[in-house]
């Protein structure tokens, strides 16, 4: 914290502590309605005040409802949370920083299994856990795995949300490319991408280090024939033959994208996607959204569907978790639990999800009803990410070697390498072999 | 008679090992410089000697690492994505460097003349300097886009290509990308600061040169470069470091990518270190930038700066 925040951060203390004595002055009644409001099991502590670090919101309305929420919590229950946005790749960097000195925001909103890189420095939150589980619940699976620390039943974070990334595509593209029905396998996908190139609509995906939609579609591409970093006893088995299956199915999909995907980052897709460069393309639902703000003609036409199935015959898919961790160095942990339980109480919760308009997917069962899934035809396949979702590290653990896995980029290299040209396809797999045993030594 | 007069005076106290260290010159010498030492070591010295510790540990993300010794070195010896980016940032040193010492010395005997708006022209070079690197790395980012890239765009509209150029999509197109924007953005600084070198060459030198008969080649070799070497040595030691070191432009423009052949030193060891949470990793890669910072250094100094007339002796 530098001098100045420390300033601001003193001041605002001093004034929130003017506005409770005053608040306490004015008499019990205005103190007891806050205290009705602010229904929690946990408590905050007196006079408590957060920072929260969240990744830069994609979809506006998202963000203003979960102000809302932020705001609605200091009116029920008197805590201020100073959130602070950062993009979605600076999320880590920041909170690993955070973690090692000890000193920054009191809760991280970060993705995928960002706190599995430091579960030491983290809020034990099973009780958070538990109790939302009994009110709400159960979990989806793959929640209690990024959860917990691995090997053990202790909760380190909540996923509060998880970001469906699924294919989104031109229906014109498909029509005009002669494909007749969205591709279910990964043959069928193959065949339309070739179509679709010659008919000037490609496909394109980012193969750059691109952590969300990248990362998504390399994991599918390499579960779906039976690939795997990693055993459930966390052996590197990379270097296999449905690996290899798998990078040749990249190299030669590749070969029908749009130019200059290795390049592309997260952001590349979204704007090639909505000028036509590209007639299909894999992202969260933020396409849609934009889209029908700024140019209807592309919402009417686009669609999303599900990620094709491949020789393993059945879904791999691999979708972004949202968990949110409390930092231990957190003067007021109590205070970050009760916002966790306040954000899950409905009248937020679902609020917040209609205006995610599908680009958050809920973690407990009783908010997969929620209607923003059903209302528009078009979002429905989001509804299912949460449920479907692997793991990173897939049947091994999620700790922080699949943490070092994902932030070392080794699937989506070894993809990138071969496709590109720059490795055989062979030695890219041994690359990547050597770098996973080194992360899974 | 004298001897008795100082006979009276009373003897002074034998002076105490205190009161002679407090006024011996030395001493007073070393206590002067003081604050200046304990500045470089809490500023400079502890921050390198903790890097160098570091990286013989195998410290991560929010946990202290225990002593391995060169274990971590050892390891990236063999670790072909390490070499790649030694490869990367030689490559990006060694090229933008020599381009931005000829551009940059072009310009500043160019701005050296008299020229209409001589003013206005210096302060235009420095524009690419003065720009907050990460903003013109995002302009640069724009420029090299695989899709929108003004620069295939307009070719296209010339008719001189047909596909989009990839420019950062292709290892090799890649590099050169990146050691462009570099080059652009640390022109300036070369230009500048040999030009403030060229107006502290004596006029009366070139006059005399003149009346010899001296080629404006010869006034070049035999007069300006001579006499800019302890300049250039400066400039290009730094340029050099700021080059081998470079984070902000790789970082904004390709992270690395396209599969790590932008990679340097600098990024790698960001990316292993923060992202990937292997403190020790990283600052072994930190650690072994130190060998090659070093070495241009010395080159600089010892091979560019030894001239007797720097040491106040006559130049033979």
């Amino acid at each position: 914290m530098s001098i100045a925040e420390k300033t601001k951060a003193m001041r605002s203390g001093v004034a929130i502590a003017g506005l409770l004595v005053a608040v306490s002055i004015a008499g019990g009644g205005v103190t007891t309605a806050a205290q009705a409001a602010c229904d929690l099991q946990f408590k905050p502590e007196e006079g408590a005040e957060l920072t929260m670090l969240r990744w830069k919101r994609f979809i506006q309305s998202e963000e203003d409802a979960f102000m809302k929420i932020v705001e609605n919590f200091k009116n029920d229950c008197g805590v201020t949370i100073n959130v602070q946005n950062e993009s979605l790749d600076d999320v880590q960097p920041k909170a690993s920083v955070a973690a090692n000195v000890d000193q920054g925001p009191d809760m991280v909103w970060g993705l995928y299994s960002l706190p599995h890189l430091f579960p030491n420095k983290l809020v034990d939150v099973t009780d958070v856990a538990d109790l939302l589980a009994e009110k709400y619940g159960p979990w989806v699976p793959s929640a209690v795995k990024y959860g917990k620390k691995a090997g053990t039943d202790e909760w380190i974070d909540i996923p509060i949300a998880y970001n469906g990334n699924y294919i989104n595509y031109r229906k014109s593209a498909l029509e005009k490319a002669g494909v007749d029905k969205v591709p279910a396998t990964t043959d069928e996908f193959l065949e339309a991408a070739r179509k679709m190139k010659e008919a000037g609509m490609p496909v394109g995906m980012a193969l750059g280090h691109a952590t969300g939609d990248g990362n998504a579609w390399v994991h599918w591409a390499l579960w779906a024939h039976g690939g795997s970093l990693v055993d459930e006893n966390d052996q590197v088995i990379i270097n296999s033959p449905e690996t290899k299956q798998a990078v040749e199915y990249v190299k030669e999909l590749y070969g029908y994208m749009a130019p200059g995907v290795a390049a592309w980052n997260d952001s590349n897709n979204n704007k090639a996607f909505m000028s036509g460069e590209v007639g299909m393309t894999n992202n969260g639902a933020s396409i849609y959204p934009a889209a029908k703000k700024d140019s209807p003609e592309i919402a009417e036409d686009m669609d999303h569907a599900a990620w094709p199935i491949g020789p393993v015959g059945k879904p791999t898919e691999f979708h972004i978790a949202y968990p949110m961790m409390i930092f231990t160095y957190s003067k007021y942990p109590n205070a970050a639990k009760g916002f966790i339980e306040y954000l899950f109480q409905p009248e937020q919760y679902d609020m917040w999800l209609q205006a995610a308009v599908a680009y958050l997917t809920p973690p407990l069962e009783k908010y997969e009803s929620n209607s923003v899934f059903t209302d528009d035809p078009k979002l429905s396949v989001f509804a299912d990410a949460a449920r479907n979702t692997l793991t990173a590290g897939y049947e091994g653990s999620v700790g922080e070697k699949a943490a070092s896995a994902l932030a070392e980029f080794i699937v989506l290299d070894m993809f990138a390498n071969a496709a590109t040209g720059n490795m055989s396809v062979d030695d890219a797999i041994a690359q990547a072999e050597r770098q996973a045993k080194r992360v899974y030594r | 008679m004298a001897d008795a007069a100082i006979g009276t005076r009373a003897v002074p106290a034998e002076p105490t090992a205190w009161s002679r260290l407090k006024t011996n010159r030395h001493w007073l010498g070393a206590w002067f410089m003081m604050p200046a030492a304990a500045f470089l070591i809490l500023f400079l010295a502890y921050p390198l000697g903790l890097g160098i510790w570091l990286s013989m540990t195998d410290a991560r993300i929010g946990r202290d690492g225990i002593f391995v010794g060169l274990e971590n070195f050892i390891w990236l010896a063999d670790d072909p994505i390490f070499w790649l980016s030694v490869f990367n940032t030689l490559l990006y040193t060694g090229v933008a460097s020599v381009f931005k010492f000829a551009i940059g010395l072009y310009l500043a005997l160019l701005l050296n003349h008299h020229l209409p708006f001589k003013a206005f022209l210096r302060a235009m070079v420095l524009l690419p300097f003065i720009v907050p690197t990460v903003l013109s790395a995002i302009a640069f980012w724009w420029m090299y886009d695989p899709q929108f890239s003004i620069i295939s765009w307009s070719l296209k509209e010339l008719g001189w290509i047909d596909t989009n150029i990839n420019f950062l999509g292709d290892p090799w197109n890649a590099r050169w990308s990146v050691i462009f924007a570099n080059i652009w953005r640390g022109v300036p600084f070369v230009a500048i600061t040999l030009l403030a070198g060229l107006q502290t060459v004596p006029p009366s030198l070139y006059e005399a040169a003149t009346i010899d008969g001296a080629s404006r080649w010869q006034m070049f070799r035999y007069i300006t470069y001579p006499m800019l070497t302890p300049i250039i040595a400066v400039v290009m030691t730094f340029s050099v470091l700021f080059t081998f070191t470079d984070f902000q432009l790789i970082w904004a423009i390709t992270r690395g990518g396209p599969v790590n052949a932008t990679h340097l030193m600098a990024t790698l060891s960001y990316q292993r270190a923060i992202l990937g949470g292997y403190l020790g990793e990283g600052a072994a890669i930190s650690t072994a930038m130190i060998p090659f910072l070093l070495a241009a250094i010395m080159f600089s100094w010892f091979g560019l700066q030894r001239r007797k007339w720097q040491q106040g002796e006559a130049d033979d």
